[in-house]
């Protein structure tokens, strides 16, 4: 591993002074993804600035009957925090899904949206991968793509996010609140993440230095919707996800009156099937509208040689959730 | 470079008794612990926190102590396999791995044994299920895990009898 220098940040301001000012600094929260990365080689910062000692690690509620969750909140604190298993289950159960017991209690609610890709190609320093040295080609294209993109890849990069509790997030609409050099903003999970198009050196739309300092979930959907997280892998416990579907229903008198389905496994970022949704508005509840708003979403995929696989069971895990979320319908979540 | 990279002093309690060290900022816990400490009864199976052999306890909570910097222990306490034993006395999860015959080669005990104790502090009256989830983070390259599952639920049992 490569030397650096290591800081505590004991403001939120300081923090973002600090790596702002410092082209080679990087935010250190649990260390889950990031000390694997300094012990690989991927990344070769020059300062670490620790963010656990920031008053980030609380849950509260909003003034509008929302959460905000602090960015330092660990994933197993999370998972088991009444409110969340309350009015958000499928936040607890995307977050359960994912890692084991120990990533989860030291990973932390940003660090978990920032991870970066499993790619295998992107964790071996020895291939060119042009997320980790732009230019250089992509060795997944052509390669072992049994974890890659069908939706929204580019020539450069086929990757996914690895992040189970991300996609759940997008599902729920929630936002995340983001301290930069000129102050605060907040954006969409949703737009939280890029898709690779020419850059895929770039996860996201934050800028060096840009400290997320919460999420924030808006008041919980209520009565009438069912929700799950639902995860496809190839073993039954600590493996990253080949596809995963997040969805929360609400049906009346036999019609789908709303709903929120997002997809992880199958894209640079956590991806919100939009196109489902519409299809489903208004539809009859049963398997052909389910399979119909599954066929909108996925009718723009584009798997590569190796991964085909993935469009089938996207479309069929989708119309599976729908189905077990209807069939209990009526009861409320 | 070489030079001028800074030492960071860390103050950290390790089974019970307190350290003062002065440490490289890319030292690994695991390293910290086996290397400046002695306390080789974490050890070290993998390269990507993976496997799960060096589980040790930060404040009550099992981590893999291969993915945590020594840096970040600074201010906390950590407990390892070395030191859940109360005078002479083999912990209760200890004695149930003895006694079940959870261990083949034992390289994976140590953090089978401490992922273990976390598991039900988390859930002390665990289903078979439940134990195989809460050790998912684990992995034994002898596949003993029969064994393992048995002897947690044992100790769970044991724990149960005696409240
Ligand atoms: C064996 C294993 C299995 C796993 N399986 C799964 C799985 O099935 N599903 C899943 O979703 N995840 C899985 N994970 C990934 C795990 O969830 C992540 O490693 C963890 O959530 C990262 O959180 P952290 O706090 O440790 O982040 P760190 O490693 O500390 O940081 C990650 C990144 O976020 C940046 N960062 C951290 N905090 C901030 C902040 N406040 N503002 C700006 N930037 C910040 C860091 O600079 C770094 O780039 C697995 C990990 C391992 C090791
Ligand atoms: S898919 Fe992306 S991360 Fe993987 S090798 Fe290609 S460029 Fe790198
Ligand atoms: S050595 Fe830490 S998980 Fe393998
Ligand atoms: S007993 Fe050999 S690795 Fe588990």
């Amino acid at each position: 591993m490569k030397p650096f220098d290591y800081q505590r940040a004991t403001t939120p301001d300081g923090a973002v002074a600090l790596v702002s000012d410092r082209p080679g600094a990087v935010y250190l929260a649990g260390g889950t993804n990031l000390v694997d990365h300094l012990r690989l080689g991927i990344v070769g910062p020059d300062l670490l600035v620790d963010v656990n000692r920031l008053p980030l690690d609380e849950v509260g509620a909003t003034e509008d009957g929302g959460l905000r969750i602090g960015a330092n909140v660990r994933n197993s604190d999370l998972a088991a925090h009444p409110a969340i298993r309350r009015d958000y289950p499928m936040l607890a159960q995307a977050l359960l899904a994912g890692a084991s017991g120990q990533i989860r209690n030291a990973a932390t609610t940003a660090g978990n949206l920032l991870q970066r890709t499993r790619c295998v190609y992107f964790q071996d320093v020895t291939t060119p991968c042009n997320k980790r040295d732009p230019g250089s080609g992509c060795t997944a294209i052509g390669g072992y793509t049994r974890y890659h993109a069908i939706l929204g890849a580019s020539e450069h990069c086929i990757a996914v996010h690895p992040s189970d509790m991300a996609v759940a997030m997008v599902a729920l609409d929630a936002t995340v609140a983001v301290l930069g050099r000129n102050g605060e903003r907040s954006i969409p999970v949703e737009e939280l993440h890029r898709l690779p198009g020419d850059h895929p050196e770039r996860d996201t739309v934050l800028e060096h230095g840009d400290l997320i300092t919460a999420v924030v979930l808006p008041p919980p959907l209520g009565a009438g919707w069912r929700c799950t997280y639902r995860k496809v892998r190839d073993r039954a416990s600590y493996a990253f996800a080949l596809v995963s579907v997040a969805a929360a229903i609400r049906v009346e008198d036999g019609r789908v009156a709303d709903s929120r389905i997002s997809l992880g496994g199958v894209a640079h970022k956590p991806w919100r099937a939009v196109k489902a949704e519409d299809a489903l508005r208004g539809a009859v509840v049963g398997d052909e509208s389910f399979a119909a708003a599954a066929g909108a979403e996925l009718a723009a995929a584009s798997p590569v040689e190796g991964n085909e696989f993935k469009v089938p069971m996207a479309r069929r895990t989708i119309v599976s959730v729908l189905r077990e979320l209807a069939g209990q319908s009526g009861e409320s979540r | 470079m070489g030079l001028a990279w800074g030492m960071t002093r860390i103050s950290v309690s390790v089974d019970g008794i307190a350290y003062v060290d002065e440490v490289e900022p890319r030292m690994l816990l695991v390293h910290y612990l086996r290397d400046r400490l002695g306390k080789t009864g974490t050890v070290v199976g993998c390269d990507t926190s993976n496997c799960g052999s060096c589980t040790v306890h930060l404040d009550g909570r099992s981590v893999k102590s291969c993915a945590v910097l020594a840096v970040q222990a600074d201010g906390h306490e950590v407990i390892t396999i070395e030191g859940i034993a109360k005078d002479g006395e083999l912990h209760p999860m200890q004695r149930a791995f003895h006694e079940s015959h959870a261990l083949q080669c034992g390289y994976c005990t140590p953090g089978m044994i401490m992922q273990s104790i976390d598991l039900l502090a988390a859930n002390p009256d665990p289903t078979e299920a439940d134990v195989r989830e809460g050790l998912e983070g684990n992995l034994c390259r002898c596949t003993g895990y029969h064994n393992i599952v048995k002897a947690v639920l044992t100790a769970a049992a044991d724990a149960k009898a005696a409240r």
